[in-house]
């Protein structure tokens, strides 16, 4: 009943993270290739702190910005529970970008709920394809843990149909100039370990 | 040209390229960007944040007499605070196009409740439009603001939290400012409701409405889009656009000029389609009006009219509707053992010391909307009741005079003071009340993305200016105890706090920080717990921080997270929280 030939993209983590960026790169790609996108976030209260999620459509023709569920080519996640938690946007065949990051809600620090301990073991059987890094860390060594969802993104952009060059000049257009030269780092070192 | 627009940037942009030279609004999720994003016109556009709608669509109203084109934007419960301006305005007719743009926000994801804007066109007898992208958010708003200049008829233009925040593809176009001249001409037949002259203009709303009904038949903003003619779908705004994934072999009458309805095309279509079922979010509003026509429609029996439609939820539409069972689903794998994450206040929010002190005392607190919303949630719990801006004023009073035993409280915000807790401070002053009263005083509005407000010294056009402040308000209304405090220190937090508890007159604390995430820089050195000295006593639990990690076992301060407030360090009995060494 879809249109095949829509791609759908979900981007998941914690209120803070870069999602919102991750997901403008993502669309501007798009756009670049000469795609229509349509896109949607979270604003407002759910941001602060909660589960953010954005979502990514683009094809010849889109019709809803919201992605049906059991239907998106590509899940990527910052945050490893909320991988978890979105998983059922994600298509049987679909591809999973998690980042080996664990953020505690505060049910958790409160005691009121447990952060599973065998998170990599559900991630697995969740999801039959997994890219599977430590966005953070690699972020880090690249001189910017900030830089994460970039990464996130250059894993992601693996399972997508869209050239190299134009997630560069996604980048160009929607980084601010002094944060390019690290991005695109980030970028080709998370295309390059997916 | 092209851009990828959010609904809220095509408003913003359709208004500029319209002409418009004045923009008023309170900030409200989804539709606060409208306005952030029209002051990016300036010099072009004047643009304020009024203290409340009502005001904002009086000062938009008054900008329209005078003959500019001006928009005004809201919330969908700010158009309840508006209403007021809005049903007379429909009477005294509009010069400049004047256009109120107002988001609905269909499954409350930041709202106290899901009321349907639409019922307030038919109310208010006015045009409205709904779009379904970006592109039909500029074009609506532009044709929206034409209509409204022709007819001198205010116009609303209906977005939701999808619409508004989705983005999409737009086609950029110049801008054409108006020809009219701006200065009022008197006319008092026509802007001076009393009886003698209300009369007639009550009867000219009639006649305006039948002329704009007979413009809606002919809108190209309303379509019929022929395909199959087995099943004939009526839909507007976002669910145009999920019905379309559902339903690709059907036919589809679009309406997008959606009041006052056009009647004839809807008869064409459905004399045209075997079965006609209407999508629409929230209220079955057009499948009334289209039963009321007489014709036979299917709808609410298989479209939920509560909570966001999605393409899912038309897919059981669909299936139920054709006798099919349910399209197998994925099941939710693992959901019983992930931790839910519900929003918390930030690390070293202002608010916090004061819920955590108000929960050592047995009060009622009534509350108010706003970040500080959040402390209605565990640990904190510590606000008890909300019903809209400035309640939390206003039910405290009614509580006490009831003869609630126990002491109320009313918490409200800085913004949500001005644009609503004044005159519920008033009135407990006037009418000798006893109830305290607490101004969470983060300098700015918060939860909306911090907009200014009149107690910023700040104006959206970026300006300084004067600034209200809230105990100057406090001894204008005649209180004799106020009291600002820093919440950062929960010593003079209690002393205010057990000293408004113990008064027999009305008392004002005034909570004053501002909000570290505006500020962008931490309130201070992050904290660290040595673990070797540290109880295990879970005071800090009682905080709800999420930078203490580990839960009561070994608990952990996560340096990323630390805003250095302090609270945690103040609280700890064995002294084992100090600044961490080597800073962040």
């Amino acid at each position: 009943m879809m249109d095949n030939e829509t791609q759908s993209i979900v981007l998941v983590g914690v209120g803070g993270q870069g999602i919102l960026l991750a997901s403008e790169i993502l669309a501007q790609a798009a756009m670049q290739s000469g795609y229509e996108v349509k896109t949607n976030e979270v604003h407002g209260m759910a941001q602060r702190g909660g589960s953010v999620m954005a979502q990514i459509r683009y094809g010849r023709r889109v019709h809803s910005p919201l992605v049906a569920r059991n239907t998106a080519h590509v899940l990527g996640a910052l945050e490893q529970v909320e991988a978890l938690r979105y998983a059922d946007y994600l298509r049987p065949e679909g591809l999973a970008v998690v980042s080996r990051q664990s953020i505690m809600p505060v049910t958790v620090s409160s005691g009121a709920a447990t952060y599973p301990a065998n998170v990599e073991e559900m991630l697995r059987l969740a999801f039959p394809r997994l890219v599977y890094v430590d966005a953070t860390k690699l972020a880090s060594e690249l001189g910017d843990n900030r830089a994460a969802n970039i990464i996130l993104l250059g894993a992601i952009s693996r399972g997508l149909d869209l050239a190299l060059d134009s997630w560069q000049k996604a980048i160009h257009l929607c980084v601010r100039e002094k944060f390019q030269d690290l991005n695109l780092r980030a970028f080709a070192l998370g295309r390059d370990i997916a | 040209m092209k851009r990828l627009l959010s609904g809220n940037e095509a408003i913003a942009r359709g208004a500029w390229e319209a002409g418009v030279t004045v923009g008023t609004g309170y900030p409200g999720t989804p539709s606060t960007e409208i306005l952030e994003n029209l002051v990016k016109y300036k010099p072009d556009v004047y643009c304020e944040w009024s203290p409340n709608e009502k005001v904002a669509f009086e000062v938009a109203a008054g900008a329209s007499l005078a003959g500019a084109r001006s928009i005004v934007t809201m919330k969908h419960v700010g158009l309840n605070v508006a209403a007021d301006p809005l049903m007379t305005l429909s009477y005294i007719s509009v010069e400049g196009g004047f256009v109120a743009c107002v988001a609905d926000d269909p499954g409350m994801h930041s709202s106290q409740n899901e009321q349907d804007t639409r019922n307030y066109a038919r109310f208010a007898k006015i045009p409205l439009f709904e779009p379904s992208d970006s592109q039909e958010a500029k074009d609506f708003l532009m044709l929206a603001l034409k209509i409204s200049e022709e007819f001198k008829t205010p116009a609303i233009l209906r977005s939701t939290t999808r619409v508004s925040h989705s983005r999409s593809l737009v086609e950029m176009g110049e801008r054409r400012p108006s020809e009219k001249k701006i200065g009022f001409e008197k006319d008092p037949p026509r802007f001076v409701p009393i009886p003698v002259w209300g009369r007639p203009m009550r009867q000219r709303v009639e006649d305006r409405l039948v002329r704009l009904q007979a413009l809606s038949e002919r809108s190209e903003a309303n379509r019929i889009e022929w395909r199959d003619r087995k099943l004939g779908i009526i839909t507007s705004s976002i669910a145009y656009q999920y019905a379309q994934e559902v339903w690709p072999e059907a036919s589809f009458l679009k309406l997008g000029f959606s009041y006052p309805f056009p009647d004839a095309l809807i008869r064409e279509f459905a004399g045209g389609v075997e079965r006609v079922l209407v999508v629409e979010e929230l209220d079955d509003f057009i499948e009334q009006h289209v039963k009321a026509l007489g014709i036979t429609c299917l709808g609410r029996e298989f479209v939920p009219g509560i909570m966001e439609l999605s393409i899912d939820r038309l897919l059981s539409s669909r299936a139920r509707l054709e006798g099919r069972s349910l399209p197998e689903q994925k099941a939710m794998q693992f959901s019983e053992q992930l931790p839910p994450r519900p929003p918390v206040l930030c690390p070293a929010c202002p608010h916090r010391g004061i819920f955590y002190t108000l929960g050592r005392h047995d009060v009622v607190v009534t509350g108010d909307i706003g970040c500080y919303s959040l402390g209605a949630f565990q640990p904190l719990d510590r606000m008890d009741s909300i019903l809209c801006m400035g309640a939390g004023i206003s039910m405290a009073h009614g509580m006490e005079k009831a003869g609630e035993p126990r002491k109320v409280i009313g918490v409200v915000g800085d913004s949500t003071f001005f644009h609503s807790g004044i005159t519920g401070l008033m009135d407990i002053a006037y009418n000798r009340g006893r109830s305290a009263i607490i101004v969470l005083d983060n300098r700015t509005t918060a939860m909306t993305g911090h907009q200014d407000h009149p107690g910023t010294g700040r104006t959206l056009m970026g300006e300084a200016t004067l600034a209200v402040a809230i105990e100057d308000i406090g001894r204008a209304c005649g209180l004799r105890h106020i009291s600002v405090i820093n919440p950062y220190d929960l010593e003079s937090t209690r002393a205010a706090l057990a000293d408004a508890l113990s008064s027999e007159e009305p008392y004002l604390i005034v909570s004053r920080a501002p909000c570290p995430l505006r500020e962008r820089k931490p309130v201070g050195q992050p904290r660290a717990i040595k673990t070797e000295e540290c109880l295990g006593c879970g005071k800090w639990l009682g905080l709800g921080c999420p930078a203490i990690e580990g839960g009561s076992e070994k608990p952990k301060i996560n340096v990323q997270l630390c805003g250095g407030c302090s609270l945690c360090e103040q609280l700890c009995p064995a002294g084992a929280i100090t600044v961490r060494e080597g800073g962040a």
